[in-house]
């Protein structure tokens, strides 16, 4: 079905826009490239940030942050001592349930999750002690609460040292939060960064196109048709950043690939540097495009205001 | 039409180039502006082509009030009125056909109703084949063809010229005079500046002496 006139004229007069401001920033392609590159940088640099707080996550994901408290008997005590000890620690107010891990379970524990068997094997004897995890019940499960559960366990009979070993964990998931609001912070900044270059690409443009906006002017080119031509060239600088943004991240993550692996696998894990997604590498590459858009808007509607023909 | 009425003019550096002017040009009426330099001749096409605004003051272009043609107005003013200039403001990066049909662009006129009207426009100039040639292709009398070419692509009422045959030897400058006189024939409002005694003695139409911001009577009697 053919398109009305109207609507054919305006798409043909935007295509044209379109594709004579791509063809003039190939005409320039040195310019073009530099302020391609600053973009993709800007652009790169908080997406990296954010990859490296997501990976992070994925790492700790399996450690479980519920509140546990370790507690652990003198050596040596016997099974029936331990079991004493683990109904005292139960019947303690604030102890939702106790679970006793004699040094043998505790030992095969170890050895599933260090990988070092060999050294293990090479032990005359288990040195573990028997252990009590404890879980505290709801209330009684905030920092103050357990610091003071704690205090409690240590006085019960033959109970040596208590730990609260989630205390780590926590602090762990507090730092990737911390640096993923530091990621929204930096790409705050940056996304700043870009409107101010691409607002002085445009700028420069618009100086060394003044003798065709005036005329445009003065032919009765309303300030929008003017305008068009810089909107789509900052639209086009953005989206090359925002493409040049990703392939930096794939490069970077081909280059710190093998690392990585080696690393995960000395820890025994079998983990992979995760890359963009598919929802978050369009978004990349479309925050480009925008913010190339918003910044051209912002310089060429401030700049076009100010250029009147003379005659 | 264009009407001036009691116009006074000065730029934001103190320079006074307009003082109480008032004329009248009827619709269909060609005229030339003479007078010294800085005597207010481009001041007047400027206030006509609403380039400038009067300090104090009315100007009239095609029945309307240029006071009252504001911001988002002025493209579509500016449409209606046809402007020639000395050095004939091309774009040297685009060919003929571009610089013809920019006004057309503006207005979003479909291609193949610019097609028509751009070789039409050539053809009134003399240029019909020359559309895919550069402006400094051409000589300075087809640039000012060019520039002519683009001014009336839009059928504006009225078209305005300043110094249009500056740059031109006498020959060519008799060329583009009689162009302008055919669109006048055929009722288009025409105002020229000018300063060349020869077409002043040629070419016989009223003749708006301006001295001193104010208009006076043409100092001795040629026309």
């Amino acid at each position: 079905m053919p398109l009305p006139d109207a609507v054919a004229t305006h798409l043909e007069r935007h295509g044209q826009a379109l594709f004579g401001s791509l063809g003039r920033l190939a005409r320039q392609p040195f310019a073009t490239f530099l302020t391609v590159v600053v973009i993709g940088i800007a652009l790169a640099l908080p997406a990296a940030l954010w990859l490296t707080v997501a990976n992070l996550r994925v790492v700790t994901e399996g450690l479980d942050d519920t509140v546990q408290l370790s507690v652990y008997l003198e050596l040596p005590t016997t099974a029936a001592q331990a079991k004493q000890a683990a109904l005292a620690i139960e019947a303690k107010k604030g102890v939702a349930d106790a679970v006793l891990v004699s040094p043998d379970e505790g030992l095969a524990e170890f050895r599933k999750l260090s990988g070092i068997d060999a050294a293990l094997e090479a032990l005359p004897e288990n040195p573990l002690p028997w252990l009590v995890k404890v879980r505290p019940s709801p209330p009684h499960d905030t920092a103050a609460a357990i610091d003071e559960l704690a205090a409690q366990l240590r006085k019960v009979e033959r109970v040596e040292l208590v730990e609260a070993d989630t205390a780590w964990v926590r602090r762990i998931h507090a730092i990737e939060d911390t640096l993923q609001q530091l990621v929204l912070l930096v790409a705050a900044v940056l996304a700043a960064g870009v409107l101010a270059v691409v607002g002085n690409t445009i700028r420069l443009e618009i100086n060394g196109r003044r003798a065709e906006i005036e005329v445009t002017k003065l032919v009765g080119g309303s300030n929008a048709f003017v305008r068009r031509p810089f909107l789509y060239s900052g639209f086009w600088q953005g989206l090359g950043g925002g493409l040049l943004a990703v392939a930096l991240i794939a490069a970077g993550l081909a280059a710190l690939g093998p690392f990585v692996e080696r690393l995960a696998a000395a820890y025994g894990a079998g983990f992979a540097l995760r890359s963009l997604s598919l929802q978050e590498w369009p978004l990349v590459v479309g925050g480009g495009a925008l913010l190339g858009l918003a910044g051209a808007w912002l310089a060429a509607t401030y700049h076009l205001r100010r250029i009147e023909p003379r005659a | 039409m264009i009407r001036f009425d009691r116009v006074f003019k000065r730029y934001p550096n103190g320079r006074e180039a307009l003082a109480e002017l008032s004329f009248e040009l009827e619709t269909g009426e060609m005229a030339f502006l003479t007078g010294h330099s800085g005597a207010g001749k481009s001041t007047v096409l400027r206030l006509i082509a609403l380039l400038e605004r009067p300090t104090r003051g009315q100007v009239f272009v095609n029945g309307r009030n240029t006071s009252a043609v504001r911001g988002g107005a002025i493209p579509a003013f500016r449409r209606q009125v046809g402007v020639v200039f000395q050095d004939h403001r091309l774009l040297d990066d685009r060919p003929v056909y571009d610089n013809v049909a920019l006004p057309l662009a503006v207005g979003g006129v479909p291609r193949r109703e610019m097609d028509k009207r751009v070789r039409a426009a050539l053809d009134q100039v003399g240029l019909l084949g020359r559309e895919r040639s550069f402006p400094l292709e051409l000589s300075a009398g087809e640039q000012q063809r060019v520039g002519i070419a683009r001014a009336v692509i839009t059928k504006p009422p009225v078209l305005i010229a300043d110094e249009p045959t500056g740059n031109l030897d006498p020959d060519l400058a008799l060329e583009v005079m009689n162009l302008f006189q055919r669109f006048n024939a055929v009722g288009v409002t025409v105002l020229v500046a000018t300063h060349d005694v020869h077409l002043l003695e040629r070419f016989r139409v009223r003749r708006l002496h301006i001295e001193h911001g104010r208009l006076a009577t043409v100092p001795h009697a040629a026309a």
